[in-house]
């Protein structure tokens, strides 16, 4: 066997720049996309269930199409594809300070759309598994849509929206690697090139799955306490009763399962 | 119409609504005057429509014929050119804010606080300012009974203090109407009680009340005026003492000798 365990904790524990860089830009790209992403889900999930056709109709075929391709063609046909046809071309734009690069720009937007579909969907079951007494009681009250959307059923649908949202964000830091094909040096590409010098395929790629393991595990943690803190309205009680998961199948808030 | 309410202005004014879930009809022209300061009970067998009627006044359901309006403004519709079309949802809120409701499964936010539940409404929709909204919500609980409760969730309060809560979060908004839909039917037996309580407190005061329920003794003490409504149509209104003892119609003598002798 050749394996250089020298090698491997080399580049483990004192990552050269490339590596650093490359850790830098998966990073704030998942950030980056996942924000904007759940954003435009948002209002792709309020589309999809508005009672009005023109609203619900390019939701559902934008929910579709965008779920149902490969997000490594969406990636390719956003950045090449466009350009190919001369539809758009990605530019370097330069914000004096920073210059923020063609491709990267591409990769986030594809990331985003990509990501927007799904979160549409998770935002959608969120916003539904909230009862619907709520909405006439807020209704009652001479609350509008936008008021009570924001005030009272967002806030019980993050509930369910928001364990599902750490699984995306976690399947996020991962697809930023197909970000490598349209040549942005995020961590994986940046082992590539390292490797094309080094020759260490095995012990490189082991030091990159090192990395995104740490990634994710690191992000498990903040997902835990994210959901600690939206999965509960109320801290004092919940220990009581029965646990997190099988209330929120029940449905919470009705008062036959609260006694 | 009880004597004593006769010369008062109407607060809610029904006149042939109607109204179809698909194929089935459930109201099938409705008229019914309620003035300032009266309490009417509606009582009736379930699919009767008396739940569906209520709904209607404060438009949560829509209608397909007649009219509803409430101090005076037409309830969820706009007249254009001598059609009844549906009103903006800026003012069909605007209309709620003067009805309140009090639901059978409360409906209260569960994530907000009691004290938050009754403010919400006056500081985001009526826009008064948080301090005195908060002075007015503290005043509302105390009296409820619930004035050491204002920091407690809704999962942490009894199903009949939960009840109350809804209640002070619709007169948090100064409503003209309360309506009331089986207030009390979710509620445990020894939690009744107290939320009819809250309810006679309230109808002394001179609200003016619209009770869907199947409570008869609430209805025999407090009512000015009891309803029957059977298979979408009012079918006796009469006050309590003539409804309970000498009523006209059939079907409300089959109903109460049934209701009477299911609870004695």
């Amino acid at each position: 066997m050749n394996f250089e365990w020298s090698f491997f904790w080399g580049y483990l524990l004192r990552p050269s720049a490339v590596y650093l860089n490359g850790l830098w830009l998966t990073l704030s790209i998942s950030v980056i996309a996942q924000g904007l992403g759940t954003l435009m889900g948002l209002f792709i999930a309020l589309a999809r269930m508005s009672r009005f056709r023109v609203l619900q109709v390019p939701a559902r075929i934008y929910i579709w199409a965008f779920r149902g391709t490969p997000l490594l063609v969406q990636i390719v046909f956003i950045y090449t594809g466009l350009a190919a046809a001369d539809i758009y071309r990605f530019e370097d734009i330069n914000f004096g300070f920073a210059t923020l690069p063609a491709n990267m720009q591409a990769g986030i937007l594809a990331l985003t759309l990509n990501e927007a579909a799904y979160m549409a969907e998770i935002i959608r079951a969120g916003i539904a598994s909230v009862n619907k007494g709520q909405t006439e009681a807020s209704k009652s009250l001479g609350m509008t849509y936008p008021l009570f959307m924001r005030r009272i059923i967002l806030p019980q649908a993050a509930r369910v929206v928001v364990p599902p949202l750490g699984n995306e964000f976690n399947g996020m830091l991962k697809n930023t690697t197909l970000l490598s094909v349209i040549g942005v040096p995020e961590l994986l590409l940046a082992t590539q090139m390292v490797t094309s010098v080094t020759f260490r395929v095995f012990e490189l790629y082991l030091v990159v799955a090192c990395y995104y393991l740490t990634l994710t595990t690191l992000w498990g943690f903040v997902q835990q306490r994210l959901e600690a803190r939206f999965g509960e309205p109320n801290a004092v009680t919940s220990r009581k009763r029965a646990p997190a998961g099988l209330r929120r199948l029940l449905g919470f808030g009705q008062p036959g399962e609260l006694k | 119409m009880s004597d004593e309410h006769s010369a008062s202005p109407a607060i809610v004014t029904a006149r042939g609504v109607e109204k179809r879930f698909g194929e089935l009809q459930v109201l099938k022209g409705i008229d019914l005057t309620v003035r300032k300061g009266e309490v009417v009970v509606i009582v009736g067998a379930s699919g009767s429509g008396k739940t569906t009627f209520i709904r209607c006044i404060n438009h949560l359901e829509t209608i397909e014929k007649g009219r509803i309006e409430v101090n005076g403004h037409l309830i969820g519709y706009r007249e254009r050119n001598g059609r009844l079309v549906e009103d903006s949802e800026r003012n069909i809120a605007r209309q709620r804010c003067e009805i309140g409701m009090v639901f059978q499964l409360f409906n209260l936010f569960p994530h907000l606080t009691a004290l938050e539940n009754v403010i919400e409404a006056p500081i985001h929709v009526r826009k008064i300012p948080r301090e005195e909204a908060i002075r007015t919500g503290r005043a509302l609980l105390a009296r409820v009974g619930l004035a050491e409760k204002t920091n407690a969730y809704p999962s942490q309060l009894s199903g009949g203090q939960q009840q109350r809560v809804a209640i002070a979060r619709a007169l948090a908004m100064r409503p003209a109407l309360m309506l009331f839909d089986e207030p009390t039917s979710a509620l445990d037996p020894e939690m009744i009680g107290e939320v009819l309580d809250v309810m006679k407190e309230l109808a002394r005061e001179g609200m003016t009340m619209i009770v869907v329920s199947h409570e008869m003794g609430f209805a025999r003490e407090v009512a000015n005026r009891v309803i029957m409504m059977h298979d979408g149509r009012i079918v006796e209104d009469a006050p309590p003492e003539r409804f309970f003892t000498a009523p006209a119609h059939e079907r409300t003598a089959a109903f109460l000798s049934r209701v009477i002798n299911k609870h004695p």
